[in-house]
């Protein structure tokens, strides 16, 4: 296991987690077949694919909300039986529990930490403030935009400092400028409080630009097909997705998607 | 992205006159609260004043269709010599004790079915069957129980209420988000306090509704069992009335039971509104 979490540092410490042989299926739909992935602690991967390709199945059976037909996932060198703390999940809608304000819900998250009353009101703040935003704590869910209320899922998953962020196609609900500015603050949150990242997506420029690895799933079955290390500079510039290089891993991810279809 | 602008852009008059040209009927059309409630308030005026004149005419024997005044007239005495408020405090007394008798029981029942496969499968076929069973037809056999006191009201409106309740509360916890729940789990909540601290408050807002809507049968089967059996009450009242042709007397008191039924309803919408505030706060607040 890595080193023990000092509250709030900077620099949090991720988990790997190996994917071994996962084969998932539902009757006679097979929707993973014979997955295998190792992603490295502190690393931020996406994994992109058509709707469809099993993306999502694989991420539940991460977090452990669902379980695998075959093979196993192990986090930290122990296998996932079920779901747990040292992995946040950042799911497509925002899932804030509507009769709480903002502040409650980040709050509502660290609970089970043992913290005191007062501490988990002062980190829910700090981690409002780290997602932008401060002022809108007494806000409920019916009061916020779908991007803010995205934001506030973001600073809950990480309020709690879990080892391992799962994000399923967080972003995908949200309108196009929103989304952009989501990427960029993800990336930057990732960059200065790094742990792993698992993000699906269907956004072939989120997965180029948030990401050090992007796995392209084939589907049905849903099959591994290819890795595409990015290696574009962190911190990532905004930029940067107006760049030759840029294009060319987007075109590169785009046409693996495409690879044997019609 | 442009074209929505441009149409965001576009003055709001021009989008109302634009929509109402093209759909002058049909769901999306509204009025201020203000034309609302006078429409609603004419309807009225005009259903007592068409009222008046049938019976100031004499089309119809005072008898069978009394004047809205001498209605008036006759609650105006019942309400001086003191048996309206007899007759109500005793009905009122029985409806709350046998909806919150029902209410205390299904609650935990129907949130238990909603939550476990089991428990659903243990209760809801019976509760399903016995729901189609009609109460009325009970009221013979709960006289022969219990008697026809107090109690056997209590009964009957239990029956009317309590089936229905408990399939209303189990399909209100089954509509909570699987979402939530699965936030619950990856919180590390253990399933005991996943229950209480997300699906609980997440299914009150229609748990409240379903006690709403259960609250108003609960007047009915009042009303049916003190028209059977009953010695007090304003079921009772009513029967009574029809012994003597006092049918003034009956319209009054039915007018008074729809009354008392419309003002608990809007004192638990008014409740409602302000336990789930949160529900409609607006963009802004």
């Amino acid at each position: 296991m890595s080193a023990p979490i000092t509250q709030h540092s900077a620099v949090a410490h991720g988990t790997p987690i190996t994917i071994s042989h996962l084969t998932k299926r539902f009757g006679a739909l097979t929707a993973l077949d014979d997955v295998s992935l190792s992603i490295d602690g502190n690393e931020f991967i996406s994994i992109v694919g058509r709707s469809g390709c099993g993306k999502s199945t694989l991420l539940s059976i991460i977090a452990g909300l669902d379980g695998a037909t075959e093979g196993q996932v192990d986090v930290g060198g122990e296998e996932v039986y079920a779901p747990g703390r040292d992995r946040g999940v950042v799911f497509q809608n925002a899932t804030l529990l509507p009769w709480m304000t903002a502040q409650e819900n980040v709050e509502f998250a660290l609970k089970p930490s043992g913290m005191s009353r007062r501490e988990r009101a002062d980190t829910a703040r700090e981690y409002l403030a780290l997602v932008g935003l401060t002022g809108f704590e007494g806000h409920y869910a019916s009061q916020l935009s779908g991007g803010m209320q995205q934001r506030v899922a973001l600073a809950r998953s990480f309020s709690y400092q879990p080892r391992i962020l799962l994000l399923d196609e967080p972003f995908g609900a949200l309108d196009a400028l929103t989304r952009r500015t989501m990427q960029r603050l993800l990336t930057e949150i990732w960059e200065k409080h790094r742990l792993t990242v698992v993000l699906i997506t269907h956004d072939v420029e989120e997965a180029v630009y948030t990401s050090d690895r992007v796995v392209v799933m084939s589907a049905r079955p849903g099959r591994i097909r290819a890795e595409v290390p990015i290696e574009l500079e962190r911190p990532r510039d905004p930029h940067v997705i107006d760049s030759p290089e840029f294009r060319d891993y987007a075109t590169e991810v785009l046409d693996l998607i495409h690879e044997g279809t019609v | 992205m442009t074209i929505t602008q441009s149409v965001a852009d576009r003055p709001p008059v021009e989008r109302a006159a634009v929509r109402r040209a093209w759909r002058p009927f049909g769901p999306s059309r509204s009025i201020s609260r203000r034309s609302y409630l006078t429409i609603a308030a004419c309807s009225f005026v005009v259903l007592v004043a068409v009222w008046s004149l049938v019976s100031a005419l004499g089309l119809t024997d005072e008898l069978f269709l009394p004047s809205p005044l001498s209605i008036v007239e006759r609650l105006v005495e019942q309400a001086q010599n003191g048996q309206l408020w007899d007759d109500m405090g005793t009905s009122v007394y029985r409806v709350l004790c046998g909806y919150l008798l029902a209410v205390v029981v299904a609650l935990p029942i129907g949130m238990l079915a909603g939550v476990s496969a089991k428990v659903e499968a243990a209760t809801e076929p019976i509760v399903d069957f016995v729901r189609y069973m009609p109460v009325v037809a009970f009221v013979p056999l709960t006289i022969l129980w219990v008697g026809i006191g107090d109690p056997q009201k209590f009964l009957i409106i239990w029956m009317g209420t309590y089936f229905q309740l408990v399939l209303m509360v189990s399909d209100a916890v089954r509509q909570v988000p699987r979402s939530y729940i699965d936030l619950g789990a990856t919180l590390g909540m253990p399933y005991r306090s996943v229950l209480r601290q997300i699906v609980l408050p997440a299914s009150l807002p229609r748990v409240w509704d379903a006690l709403r809507i259960s609250l108003g049968w609960a007047w009915t089967w009042l009303v049916v069992a003190e028209l059977v059996a009953a010695s007090t009450g304003m079921g009772y009242r009513i029967m009574q009335a029809q012994r003597y042709f006092a049918s003034d007397l009956i319209i009054a008191y039915v007018l008074v039971l729809g009354l008392l039924g419309l003002v608990f309803d809007q004192l638990m919408r008014a409740a409602g509104r302000r336990m789930f505030r949160y529900q409609r706060m607006g963009a802004r607040a």
